[in-house]
């Protein structure tokens, strides 16, 4: 006997919970289809190491929208908030940065940081209000959608008017500019513009690389926590509030299909060959998968399969692991400042230098990285007295030249563990067993396409109305009772939850607009 | 795609060398690449002999795709807005293809040469919107202009050209079938279609043996009052049997910049080719949507008082002028209908068949342009379509 079910919601990671929870409250009846036996996609924790865990792919809770956090039960805990950001030097200096605090840097810098703080955070909520509604669409003629463009254009021009200026002049700009005309530091700056590159395929000298950092100061503000038990435990969350709210939630059961029948989503098929009917699928799946994987291109039109095909999804980010047996030697920063979010970034030139090769298909030789070492704050971690380290290094092409094998990780592996070393003495020493995820490794181990965080480009031509492309930014793909609803739709990726969120809504209005 | 097609700057036709001992003009244009004639002595009389005898023309330069595979049938389904799982082996279909949005990219034939086998001909390019098409489907897509030589044989005499050469039982193809025949020992495919709108047949074989088909055509087809034409003749036979030309009567809409001036099948008259009983094809919601708010223009066939051709004319609902409501993209003098006709475009609340509509003609007499407003009626189907063109087997001379 088939199943049937109002909404199917492909792939349980957080934004597939976010929308399950938000269609059950609704009376929906959902089921989520998760292919692997643990819930919440890039949004994970595992034991890498005997006793070691370490959240898998995101490391970092910043981006979780009050509304989501709001409605789950139990709330999330954390082992830290509003960690501090230290970037390294390699001579012992450093810059440490809160979301309005800094230090070690000149008072011209001071006082510079404050007013690039304090903008670029009001300019984000302005970007945010955009990134929490489903976007309008651009010449449909419908009065709701001018409504809404109205209402963006007031939130921007009640900035005053020559902040909308700035705001608009800032957009599309890149981050190496923006922070070179205000601080001389360079730790900073690198800081800065690591801030803005991390998880993209772009240098602090692309463009769009200041609404990448615009987009990640949403939600907190700018502060970063430290889920206890990993990002694990927030999917957790997610779970249990989606099933407290009527959600079905199933793991080990990957999606063979989305169905299609007379021109319409009828439903999926599991790999087991098992059907489960609904005449709505939400996919949390990139889109490039979602079409072409799991419905299939003959279902749409050329055009559409064009715009799909050139989705910029090429992930460029790698993540380390390292099970250590103790800290690095006092030599390096103490173990206070372990505890906070290190960032290894000597410089905007130096970020910029570290991109370069990956235009080509090469790794970086001197990469930069985003640190973590969560067992400071969470037991939970490691085994006592010993710790994890968790990294995001740049830039390692999912396209790598001559592609990615067991030598070409090792030498980029070893390559972070050469960089870590100067940043940090004495680490190598500690290690006692690690591991590199590519690209390609995330891409297979998470199932996103080109191994790509955010299941696309975060640029604005992948935008707002624009994302993931053009005639299916409203998260209603162009083939009736199919919605996207993962990282690749707006607002793209990060731990936010506003796409599923979003995706849900979308769904809804649409349901009662009928 | 040949490599030869751009390297040489402009192609000539594997028919050429006969062409060129016909010429006595030396009117030549370019199209698509290739010198072809507009006239060889004289286009009123080779239009004459589309209408009384056997007419020649070389479309080679038509653009030519052949799609071959197992999911060749559902591939252009897809494609075209009209059923071509109703397609037979042997058949040719007039089909129309579409971006999502519902707006024409051209019109063309579709040849179904075998159970996989398919030979697309439009006037455009569109080498990469089917490929780009081709995704998810099992075939294979080949451009393959330069490697068909092609000829129309054209007129109430062109049956009995073909039967005098011996090709094959040319005399049991009814309208839009086609076959293969063996020519000097190597199979090569007619097809009883043409763009004239009058009994015809097109000829589809390997350049190598262009010039001596020709010549065999022109002995057997000598006693016939066989001709061979420049398109300038076929331009105004295809205008009396109010055939579209792609780039004149609509522009494809991946070459459009301004939002607006593309142009859906609804609005062009080809609904016909528009089948709702599929449940996917390019464009079909923009296009349901369409039908459901109704078309904002209408092809209208416009029989124009007088006898100036209205070329390029706006069209007004009154004969005072006032509110423009469209406007000609084609326009001639019949001479076989002996009449003043036109293709065009207007509003969709006007133009229905039997309305009568205006046509502002500018004509220049004697250095002095002069102006006249001429009533024009919408007429339904072509303007010459004689029982000829469907009589199977066709009348012999």
């Amino acid at each position: 006997m088939t199943e049937r079910f109002d909404v199917v919601i492909v792939g349980g990671g957080h934004n597939g919970l976010v929308a399950a929870a938000e269609l059950a409250k609704a009376g929906k009846a959902v089921v989520v289809l998760e292919a692997k036996s643990q819930i919440g996609g890039a949004c994970t924790t595992r034991e890498f190491a005997d006793g070691f865990n370490v959240s898998a792919a995101a490391h970092l809770v910043y981006q979780l929208q009050p509304h989501v956090e709001k409605r789950l039960s139990p709330k999330p805990r954390y082992a830290a908030r509003a960690l501090d950001t230290v970037v390294l030097g390699g001579d012992g200096q450093r810059v440490r940065y809160g979301s309005t605090s800094i230090a070690g840097v000149d008072d011209a810098d001071r006082g510079a940081y404050a007013r690039y703080a304090k903008r670029m955070r009001r300019f984000s909520r302005v970007l945010w209000r955009w990134l929490n509604r489903v976007p309008p669409r651009l010449l449909s003629g419908r009065g709701t959608d001018t409504r809404q463009l109205l209402r963006m254009a007031l939130e921007l021009r009640l900035l005053g008017k020559s902040e909308m200026r700035e705001f608009l002049r800032l957009i599309g700009g890149n981050i190496y500019d923006h922070v070179d005309e205000q601080f001389s530091n360079e730790l900073l700056k690198g800081g800065l513009c690591l801030d803005a590159v991390l998880g993209t395929h772009a240098g602090p000298r692309s463009p769009n690389t200041i609404v990448a950092a615009l987009h990640r100061l949403g939600g907190a503000g700018g502060t970063y926590a430290l889920p206890a038990g990993g990002m694990g435990s927030v999917a957790a969350g997610l779970m249990m509030t989606a099933r407290a709210e009527g959600a079905d939630i199933r793991t080990d059961s990957p999606v063979r299909s989305i169905r299609v029948d007379n021109g319409r989503v009828v439903g999926v098929e599991t790999a087991d060959g098992a059907r489960i009917d609904s005449y709505v699928v939400l996919s949390s799946v990139d889109p490039k998968q979602t079409v072409r994987s799991l419905v299939g291109e003959r279902h749409f039109e050329t055009g559409f399969l064009r715009r799909i095909g050139h989705l910029r999804a090429a992930g460029n980010a790698a993540k380390l692991h390292l099970a250590l047996d103790g800290l690095p030697d006092s030599e390096g920063p103490g173990h206070e400042e372990l505890g906070q979010r290190l960032l290894i970034a000597p410089g905007p030139d130096a970020v910029e230098r570290a991109f370069n090769p990956a235009k080509y298909g090469r790794c970086s030789e001197a990469p930069v990285m985003e640190i973590l070492i969560p067992s400071i704050h969470d037991e939970t971690a490691a085994p006592a007295g010993q710790h994890v380290l968790s990294a995001v290094a740049q830039y390692a092409p999912y396209e790598l030249e001559g592609g990615w094998d067991d030598e070409s990780k090792r030498q980029f592996f070893e390559t972070c563990l050469d960089t870590l070393e100067v940043y940090l003495p004495g680490i190598r020493a500690r290690i006692l067993e690690g591991e590199l995820l590519t690209p390609v490794d995330l891409a297979n181990e998470f199932r996103m396409s080109g191994g790509h965080w955010h299941h696309g480009e975060l640029a604005l031509d992948q935008f707002l109305f624009t994302r993931p492309v053009p005639g299916a930014a409203q998260y209603r793909a162009p083939l009736d009772g199919l919605y996207f609803c993962g990282a690749g739709s707006h607002p793209g990726g990060g731990v936010s939850g506003a796409p599923g969120y979003n995706a849900a809504r979308a769904l809804l209005n649409r349901e009662a607009d009928r | 795609m040949s490599a030869s097609q751009v390297a040489q700057g402009r192609l000539v036709t594997p028919f050429y060398s006969r062409q060129r001992e016909l010429d006595t003009l030396n009117r030549w244009h370019e199209w698509k690449g290739y010198t072809v004639a507009d006239a060889f002595y004289c286009a009123e009389l080779e239009y004459f002999a589309i209408r009384n005898a056997t007419a020649v023309f070389d479309l080679t330069p038509m653009t030519k795709y052949r799609i071959r595979g197992v999911d060749a049938t559902a591939y252009l389904d897809r494609l075209m807005t009209r059923d071509m799982y109703g397609l037979a082996v042997g058949r040719v279909a007039y089909a129309v293809w579409c971006n999502d949005a519902g707006q024409v990219l051209d019109d063309g034939t579709v040849f179904r040469l075998g159970e996989h086998d398919y030979r697309l001909c439009s006037q455009e390019r569109h080498f990469d919107w089917l490929c780009a098409s081709a995704a998810g489907f099992d075939v294979e897509v080949v451009h393959e202009t330069a490697e068909i030589a092609a000829l129309a044989v054209q007129g109430p005499t062109s049956f009995s050209t073909l039967e005098r050469m011996g090709l094959g039982d040319v005399r049991s193809l009814k309208p839009f079938d086609l076959m293969s025949v063996d020519y000097a020992g190597t199979p090569i495919v007619v097809s009883r279609t043409g763009f004239t709108g009058d009994l015809g047949y097109e000829v589809w074989l390997p350049p190598i043996l262009a010039e001596a088909f020709w010549d065999d055509l022109f002995t057997a087809g000598a006693p016939v009052g066989i001709r061979a034409i420049g398109g300038d003749a076929l331009e105004l036979a295809r205008i009396e049997a109010g055939y579209l030309v792609a780039g004149v009567d609509f522009l494809p809409a991946d070459e459009i910049v301004r939002p607006g001036r593309g142009r859906s099948p609804l609005e062009l008259g080809l609904e016909w080719l528009v089948d709702f009983g599929k449940p996917h094809f390019n464009g079909r919601r923009a296009l349901a949507e369409e039908w459901r708010t109704g078309p904002r223009r209408r092809f209208v066939r416009l029989d124009v008082d007088g006898n100036k051709p209205a070329r390029d004319a706006y069209i007004y609902a009154r004969p005072g002028g006032g509110k423009q409501v469209g406007f000609v993209t084609s326009a001639a003098w019949s001479p076989v209908c002996k009449r003043s006709i036109a293709l065009g475009t207007v509003d969709a609340r006007y133009g229905k068949p039997g309305d009568t509509l205006w046509v502002e003609i500018y004509y220049n007499q004697e250095m002095r342009w002069r102006r006249k407003m001429a009533r024009a009626s919408v007429v339904e189907g072509p303007f010459w379509d004689p029982p000829r063109r469907r009589t199977t087997p066709p009348v012999p001379y």
